[in-house]
């Protein structure tokens, strides 16, 4: 039986709005707050207003507007696909949420293993919102993910995770798998902790900014060459930059489509790698089953007193 | 005198950038490498052509962050240290 869409209602209508509007909102705030400047140039991301805060002024930059952005359409679009879901799927809407849950169901069990089945929905949010933002720069936007800051911030969660699933069995199990395997290899180990987030931030920032930073001097380069090509045409001709036209998306599809969607799903699949990799395992099960041996214990001595008294 | 205290700043962070860039030969071999591997793999298995190719673009990434790093230092010493060096040295004069 061929699946019918079903008729948008309302509310859908809302929702899309809702997705569409956060981006048109960032482009308007972009266009309205450009400075007037010469040619193309390479800045960091522009500083929107400061709130003055006691220690240091907290700027608020595009790169953090763009990302709440990111997020609120993020949010809208996940209102939209699971509207009216029902038992049995009979719109298009609901196969793919299948679809999408399903996969990311089945990638999280397979690189992490049954105990983090719990993790999808969280992997699920890393590759949307990181895939999202890269993917705001075809629209003109300043993407959030080519700000190390925003990047740092996930690293920063990440790694808050990591350390969380290696405390598991206790402070003493965490020192224990530092001094491992040998002592002396101690510092190596700090140094390899920390460089975890900072490697997983630098990846990801450097991957979108270096695709910036080459589309802004192969569109820089082409105008120059356009100038000195197509100078001769009289007039606004002249100063038209004709090659500037549909080359540089072509760059475009490597750096921001390919590249962005490789690094969501490179910064997810570390995360799993990291969380499910520093988990020790085994460890935890020996010390769930000493724990329960000693509760019984406990419950049968416990018992004996009542029997005795 | 200033003028040749600035521009000994300047010439030597680009300097410094152009050779933070040799750190890109890395990553380049070892990419070239792992993608090598990865079309022989394929070749002798062509079935298990999805698990070798996510596989690789996996290991691509982690060879690239030495690359990348060295790339973050550039972009540092073109776009942020000469500013910085600049005022330093101003600041130093008074």
């Amino acid at each position: 039986m061929r699946s019918k869409s079903r008729r948008l209602t309302a509310v859908d209508i809302l929702l899309i709005i809702l997705m569409i509007l956060p981006f048109a909102i960032g482009i308007l705030l972009k266009v309205l707050t450009a400075p007037p400047s010469e040619g193309i140039s390479i800045t960091g991301a522009r500083v929107y207003f400061t709130i003055p805060m006691p220690i240091q002024d907290l700027p608020i930059t595009e790169a953090q507007v763009n990302s709440v952005l990111v997020l609120i359409s993020i949010f809208a679009l996940c209102l939209f696909m699971t509207r009216g879901l029902k038992v049995k799927a009979d719109s298009k809407r609901q196969h793919a949420v299948e679809w999408i849950v399903e996969k990311v169901e089945g990638l999280v069990k397979d690189s992490m293993g049954d105990y983090f089945a719990g993790f999808a929905p969280f992997i699920a949010a890393i590759i949307a919102l990181s895939a999202l933002s890269s993917l705001s720069s075809l629209l003109g936007l300043y993407p959030p993910t080519s700000d190390l800051n925003v990047v740092a911030g996930w690293a920063v969660l990440v790694f808050a995770l990591i350390t969380y699933y290696k405390f598991k069995c206790g402070p003493l199990g965490y020192l224990k798998g530092l001094a491992e395997p040998v002592a002396f290899l101690t510092p190596m180990n700090i140094i390899s902790e920390v460089a975890t987030p900072v490697s997983m931030a630098f990846r990801h920032y450097g991957n979108v900014l270096s695709g910036t930073v080459v589309a802004a001097l192969v569109a820089a380069g082409l105008q120059g060459l356009s100038a000195m090509v197509f100078g001769w045409l009289p007039g606004a001709l002249g100063d038209f930059p004709f090659l500037q036209i549909g080359i540089p998306a072509v760059l475009s599809i490597y750096f921001d489509v390919f590249s962005g969607c490789l690094q969501a799903y490179i910064f997810a699949m570390l995360t799993m790698m990291y969380v499910s990799g520093g988990f020790p395992a085994e460890d935890y099960e020996k010390r769930k089953e000493k724990k329960q041996a000693r509760k019984n214990k406990q419950n049968n001595i416990h018992k004996e007193n009542l029997e005795v008294n | 005198m200033l003028e040749l205290a600035i521009g000994i700043i300047l010439g030597c962070c680009a300097l410094g950038a152009g050779m933070a860039m040799i750190a890109g030969i890395g990553p380049g071999i070892g990419e070239g490498n792992a993608v090598a591997k990865a079309c022989e793999a394929i070749g002798r298995q062509p079935e298990s052509k999805g698990a070798v190719t996510s596989t690789m673009l996996m290991g691509c990434a982690i060879a690239e962050t030495t690359g990348l790093y060295a790339l973050v230092i550039a972009i540092l010493l073109i776009f942020v240290a000469p500013n910085l060096l600049v005022d330093i040295l101003l600041n130093s004069i008074g």
